[in-house]
């Protein structure tokens, strides 16, 4: 069996997405469309057609597609960093490139690819940097920002590492202090770019199951752009997948995983089935020269 | 979790203040005309108490009317280029980034003898005429961090290297052209290569120039201060602090101009002197960490008492002759740097 139906997909939800249906669009991205060029008189280096997709509070989006097919750029495009050409994001209503920046970083955490610290930190300070939006002047942070970061913290199972230093963090550690300090923004959106690059296995389902439980728990909207075509299948509520600017298909995993569409997609042969917990599985077809 | 409170750092700078107080203290008494220290406190609050007049001994002047003035004029400059250095290291994410290294300081000092040779030439108010020089200064800083800033950048990122490189090639190119006008300008009330060059602090000073000097670091360090929690963000690059919530284009802007304020205010009364913004952040940040808010009113304290070290050192160590104090700094300072540029390419 090479697809799963629709119906079957709907009758796997679990409690905490069974209640989405009464919930309000959070997300809308509405035709969006970007060009990017290096010199303006030029034709475009690289353009991203009109996409559009939309998500609830505590729904989990991933953004699939081969390596630069536009993924990032479209999550650059939801965070407001960059500027559509054509069509907007609505965030709650408000397009997200008009915002500030402040209260841009108090609706949207974006987790990014692991960055260099210029000098050394602890964890804990690390996280605190994520109430910076909310503070005030020099801000000094109150007994709240304490708190909120000691939570976001303990959230992603992180609490034993507040006082070690960010350098001495295995990828693991470091990827959920960063995903803590994203929590101690305490935003509507969370955004994701890659987040379990150079993350063992262990590591990634980790991440992806607690992604899943903040999500609910937390009513957070979740936008992640991921390689991982197995954990986004068995994580997340609709997957947008991108080819070559063009964005195929959206809807949950089930009805987007279909062989003929990813191996076209990621120009390989591959193969789908159902897996144990009834979300679709992708594998690899190592022979190519029996097909 | 520690997180920073303004009692901690209240405590903090209150040490300093006290290590910058017998540093003073120290630097009043050294010399070659031996002071008691009950002299020394007594005449001290003379002046305190505008009672000035009634100091009659003839060191009691040479303390006053030399030493201290000299000493002042030290930590304004120390506590100048530490905040300017700790603020350029932030913003151009390069710990070994300084008003002297990006050549910001030569270009200052240009500004100010520019200034220096055109004042004669315009008829001015003195009042105004002594602005000049500081106003010229902080042009000649302001153009020159624009200059480096874009030599440092490739394909819209900074490039520590680049920007390295480019801060030291123009900081040359400024210097050359500083002796130029000084070869060929002999004569004029210029104060010589040497001062701008290497630094010194044995310029007397109007008191008017004192209250813009002072009045100039409040206004700089004030505006670089609001930035502190900013900076503390930009650790972590730049496009993590603007999703963080940074409004990146405004600090850069109050930061450099802030920044190339406080230098050319400094170099316009005391040349250029070298490696005091680059290292004096460094050692602040190993004592006291990362965090600006702390940083920068530490880097301020520790800058002063730097400078007052060196200087009364460099007065001292060969009398009667005077080593400038750019001279003792970089005897300090250049392998401090070899140290830190070895540590980071290991």
């Amino acid at each position: 069996m090479s697809t799963v139906a629709p119906s079957a997909v709907g009758a796997m939800r679990s409690p905490g997405e069974a209640t989405r249906a009464n919930n309000e669009v959070r997300l809308s991205v509405e035709q969006v469309s970007y060009a990017y060029s290096p010199n303006p008189t030029q034709a475009p280096l690289f353009t991203l057609e009109a996409s559009s997709f939309q998500a609830r509070a505590g729904e989990i989006v991933a953004i699939l597609g081969p390596n630069a097919s536009g993924k990032s750029t479209l999550l650059k495009l939801i965070a407001g960093t960059l500027e559509p050409l054509s069509g907007k994001v609505l965030l709650n209503g408000f397009p997200t490139h008009s915002l500030t920046a402040r209260t841009r970083a108090q609706r949207i955490a974006m987790v990014q690819q692991e960055s260099q610290l210029l000098f050394p930190a602890r964890a804990w300070e690390f996280v605190l940097q994520g109430r910076h939006p909310h503070g005030r002047a020099l801000r000094f942070e109150s007994a709240t920002d304490i708190a909120v970061a000691r939570n976001a913290l303990a959230q992603v199972g992180a609490a034993q590492l507040s006082d070690r230093w960010m350098a001495e963090l295995s990828g693991g550690e470091k990827q959920r202090v960063i995903l803590a300090r994203a929590l101690a923004q305490q935003p509507l959106l969370l955004l994701l770019d890659e987040p379990t690059l150079h993350l063992d296995i262990a590591a990634q389902v980790d991440l992806l199951h607690g992604l899943r439980h903040l999500a609910v728990e937390n009513r957070y909207t979740v936008v992640v752009v991921t390689h991982e075509l197995n954990l986004a299948g068995e994580y997340a509520d609709q997957v947008v997948l991108i080819q070559r600017g063009r964005c195929l298909r959206v809807g949950p995993p089930g009805v987007v995983y279909q062989r003929e569409l990813l191996e076209q997609v990621f120009q390989t042969p591959l193969s789908v089935e159902l897996g144990p917990s009834g979300r679709p599985r992708v594998n690899v077809v190592a022979d190519r020269e029996s097909r | 979790m520690r997180p920073l409170t303004i009692q901690r750092l209240f405590l903090q700078c209150a040490a300093l203040a006290g290590i910058l107080f017998v540093v003073v203290i120290i630097a009043l008494k050294a010399g070659a005309v031996e002071v008691s220290l009950f002299a020394l406190g007594r005449d001290l609050i003379r002046v305190i108490v505008h009672h000035g007049s009634e100091i009659k001994s003839d060191y009691g002047l040479i303390v006053m009317n030399i030493r201290l003035p000299r000493i002042l004029l030290g930590i304004f400059v120390g506590a100048s280029l530490a905040v300017a250095g700790t603020g350029f290291q932030a913003l151009l994410r390069n710990p070994l980034a300084d008003p002297y290294v990006l050549g910001v300081s030569n270009g200052a000092a240009l500004g100010a003898i520019l200034a220096l040779l055109v004042s004669p030439h315009l008829a001015l108010l003195p009042a105004v005429a002594d602005l000049l020089t500081p106003l010229g200064a902080f042009l000649g800083a302001a153009a020159t961090i624009a200059a480096v800033y874009f030599l440092g950048r490739r394909e819209g990122q900074i490039d520590s290297t680049t920007l390295l490189l480019g801060g030291v090639i123009t900081g040359s190119f400024l210097a050359a052209i500083i002796m130029f006008l000084m070869t060929s300008e002999t004569g004029s009330n210029l104060r010589g290569m040497a001062y701008w060059l290497m630094g010194n602090l044995s310029t007397s000073l109007q008191p008017s120039v004192y209250w813009i000097l002072w009045l100039g670091f409040l206004v700089g360090a004030g505006a670089i201060y609001t930035t502190a929690s900013d900076l503390n963000l930009l650790l972590s690059g730049e496009k993590e602090a603007m999703h963080l919530g940074v409004d990146l284009p405004r600090v850069r802007l109050v930061v450099y101009i802030a920044a190339s304020l406080l230098t050319g205010l400094a170099v316009s009364v005391s040349g250029s002197i070298g490696y005091v913004g680059l290292l004096v952040p460094h050692v602040m940040r190993q004592i006291f960490g990362s965090d600006h808010r702390v940083l920068l009113p530490t880097a301020a304290f520790g800058g002063a008492i730097a400078v007052v070290i060196a200087d009364t050192i460099g007065r001292t160590v060969v009398p009667p002759a005077e080593l400038p104090v750019g001279a003792m700094t970089a005897l300090a300072g250049a392998p401090l740097f070899i140290y830190l540029l070895r540590r980071r390419m290991a």
